[in-house]
């Protein structure tokens, strides 16, 4: 009788609500390829609670990611969205930008991908004030291969190449894009919502290289390897050891194994001139009404 | 339609290869270029990024080819034709980004200016070693565009049919100058700009809401193009990908996928081959050869005909995709090939695919660093004649 009664019980219809960023994202690939506890996600809803604060015209903001875990974001953007090749996104938006100068670009990329085989093409860019806006997901660790030692795993963390701990010292990855002349650097970790979409916000409108990083480190191969329990033993671990220090010398913010995590805002440059208005004041200075500057809307030829 | 009138430097000039292709980019509207330094290509670029600023165009000195390649990408999909020049060891790095273009059916052109190989090589001398690369350099398979110039004045006009190919089938086109070309100096007459025709960036006119960047619904079976910034929010990947640009790992959308990139290009060979055919009807022997060796290979072709073998010519303007059909009709009525080039042996390969054993193919290998005597080539035409 029971489970004939049972049986006739109508379950509760989950009411089909929206979730508040979901027309930024592309519901029709949902679900994502993240694992339960990751912090992208949290990064993904930040970033675009911020492009939907600051009412810009979505038309012109353009993402693009490389390759990994973070390097599916793209993908799941519902923006012009590229999903490139492995450390290469820093180029390929510099392409989009100087072919359409009028763009909003941000690259939108991990650790091992934008520090590691791209690494050459980040420190580039922050030299010549590209004007893009790089969020960098870090999670410590190559992951989507399986947890492979990365150029920012702290030292002494157990990685499935560095078995029995890792001994090259990690990119202390501000330090790096400031001392190359970005014009916004900032840390935050994956537990301050808040904070990472304020810094989003800041950072779409600046000019120049800037530069965000995330912290979140990988609660699947990372944190389970390292014996540091789950997500939400992270996200205490950020509450617990996370220390804001604004406009803090990058210099002395290495990132040491379950230490403290120095975060905050360490550049905020809004004077910086990006590599299209220098290359604009340049030509004007030197060559006169001869220059031609290519237009806004790109080089571009139609009928 | 006409080109921009801007980039294009009419009248008769006095122009090395290397010079009058990068007025061949300019000429053809191509307004982003995005290079690395390196020997012996490096004059493009240089002759480009003078006049650029003077066009709206932008010239970018990247950090490596790697990047070049990436941003050329990057740019093509802002509708802004768009290009990049190397040699063979920057041509190698390029490979990854060509794949992208190629799978993510990016219109834009790479010049490699051929040296010596492999590795460093001979940086400042010839060499045709790279013409396999061009094919399948980049791993997976794909079909694109190869064109081989033999002279300044075609490094000006085939340029222009590089970027109008790119457009018509989205795909990158390999301009395989060798150094003999890019560096010997001879008259090159450009053209009014009204007489220049260029392929717009085949835009949609669809509504973003009905648009997919991968959907095939034209005639032509080449996707419709959005540019970056139109408001079309669509997705492109280097992963295999539906028609929504969306990635599916499935063996299903990799046949769909990379049978559409392979096809658009195997399906169109006979309007995409482009030679020069001269002699072959009653020949006994056919000299197929492209580039430099096609002018280094006259003489031998003359001192054969003084000796009574009635000799033809096939110079291969368009290398790839091959004239397979016209190999094979040929092979069924001369004794012999005769291929030249200045590698061990990449075009011939395919003649000999083509010619399927009905008629011998003869190879005159070169390493490089130099043209061949043009005695080998007369010894081999004797050869093949017999």
């Amino acid at each position: 009788m029971s489970t004939e009664a049972e049986a006739q019980v109508e379950r509760k219809e989950v009411q089909a609500e929206d979730h508040p960023v979901a027309p930024f994202i592309r519901m029709d690939r949902m679900p994502h390829i993240w694992c339960p506890t990751c912090g992208i996600g949290t990064v993904v809803k930040c970033y675009a609670t911020a492009l939907d604060n600051l009412k810009i015209d979505l038309d012109k903001v353009v993402i693009v990611s490389g390759i990994g875990c973070t390097g599916r974001v793209a993908g799941y953007m519902n923006l012009d969205a590229f999903h490139t090749t492995h450390g290469r996104a820093v180029p390929f938006a510099t392409g989009l930008k100087l072919g359409r100068p009028e763009l909003n670009v941000t690259v939108f990329s991990g650790d091992g991908d934008l520090s590691g085989i791209g690494g050459n093409h980040f420190i580039h860019s922050a030299r010549r004030h590209t004007d893009i806006l790089v969020i960098l997901v870090n999670n410590f660790i190559y992951a989507m291969t399986g947890g492979q030692n990365a150029p920012t795993t702290p030292l002494e963390a157990i990685s499935s190449t560095m078995p029995y701990g890792n001994f090259e010292p990690p990119f202390n990855l501000p330090h790096l894009a400031a001392s190359c002349g970005a014009s916004y650097v900032a840390r935050w970790t994956a537990l301050h919502i808040r904070r990472v979409t304020k810094a989003f916000e800041e950072a779409l409108v600046r000019k120049g290289f800037r530069f965000i990083e995330i912290i979140a480190p990988c609660s699947t191969l990372y944190a389970r390897r390292n014996k540091l329990g789950t997500g939400l033993n992270l996200m205490q671990f950020y509450h617990d050891n996370a220390e804001i220090q604004h406009g803090v010398d990058t210099r002395d913010i290495d990132i040491a194994f379950q230490e403290k995590i120095v975060c905050g805002k360490f550049v905020d440059d809004e004077e910086q001139t990006t590599f299209i208005e220098n290359m604009h004041a340049h030509y004007e200075r030197v060559l006169g009404d001869k220059y031609v500057p290519m237009p806004p809307e790109g080089g571009w030829i139609h009928e | 339609m006409k080109t921009d009138p801007a980039g294009v430097l009419t009248g008769a000039h006095y122009l090395d290869g290397d010079f009058a292709a990068g007025e061949g980019v300019m000429a053809a509207s191509c307004r982003f270029v995005a290079g690395y330094p390196i020997t012996p290509s490096t004059e493009v670029v240089e002759r480009i990024s003078r006049r650029f600023p003077m066009m709206g165009g932008t010239f970018i000195q990247m950090e490596d080819e790697m990047a070049s390649m990436a941003a050329v990408v990057g740019a093509s999909w802002t509708g802004t034709k768009a290009m990049t020049v190397t040699s063979g060891p920057g041509f190698s790095l390029m490979m990854e980004n060509i794949g992208l273009a190629a799978m993510m059916e990016t219109p834009c052109v790479v010049v490699n200016v051929q040296r010596g190989g492999p590795s460093t090589g001979l940086p400042t001398m010839t060499g045709q070693a790279d013409m396999m690369q061009a094919r399948w350099g980049s791993h997976g398979d794909y079909e694109l565009i190869s064109m081989s110039p033999k002279s300044p004045q075609e490094a000006f006009d085939l340029m222009i049919d590089a970027f109008n190919l790119s457009e018509i089938y989205r795909v990158p086109v390999m301009f395989m100058m060798d150094e003999c070309v890019g560096h010997m100096t001879e008259k090159v007459i450009i053209p009014p700009a009204e007489e220049i025709e260029i392929v717009p960036r085949k835009l949609t006119e669809k509504k973003p809401e009905d648009y997919w960047p991968y959907e095939l619904n034209s005639s032509d079976d080449i996707p419709e193009f959005a540019r970056a910034g139109d408001g079309y929010r669509f997705h492109s990947t280097g992963l295999t990908h539906d028609y929504r640009g969306y990635p599916e790992m499935s063996a299903e959308c990799q046949w769909n996928c990379v049978g559409h990139l392979v096809d658009k290009i195997r399906n169109n060979a006979d309007d995409i081959v482009r030679f020069e055919e001269e002699d072959t009807k009653g020949a006994d022997v056919v000299v197929v050869t492209y580039g430099i060796t096609a002018r280094v290979a006259r003489l031998g072709i003359e001192m054969a005909r003084k000796k009574g073998i009635k000799v033809g010519v096939i110079r291969l303007i368009i290398v790839w995709p091959f004239p397979e059909k016209r190999i094979r009709e040929l092979a069924g009525k001369v004794k012999g090939f005769v291929v030249p080039e200045i590698n061990y042996g990449q075009v011939i390969l395919e003649v000999e695919r083509c010619a399927a054993g009905r008629a011998q193919a003869i190879g005159v290998p070169h390493p490089g660093g130099g043209v061949h005597d043009p005695n080998t080539i007369f010894e081999a035409i004797v050869g093949a004649a017999k």
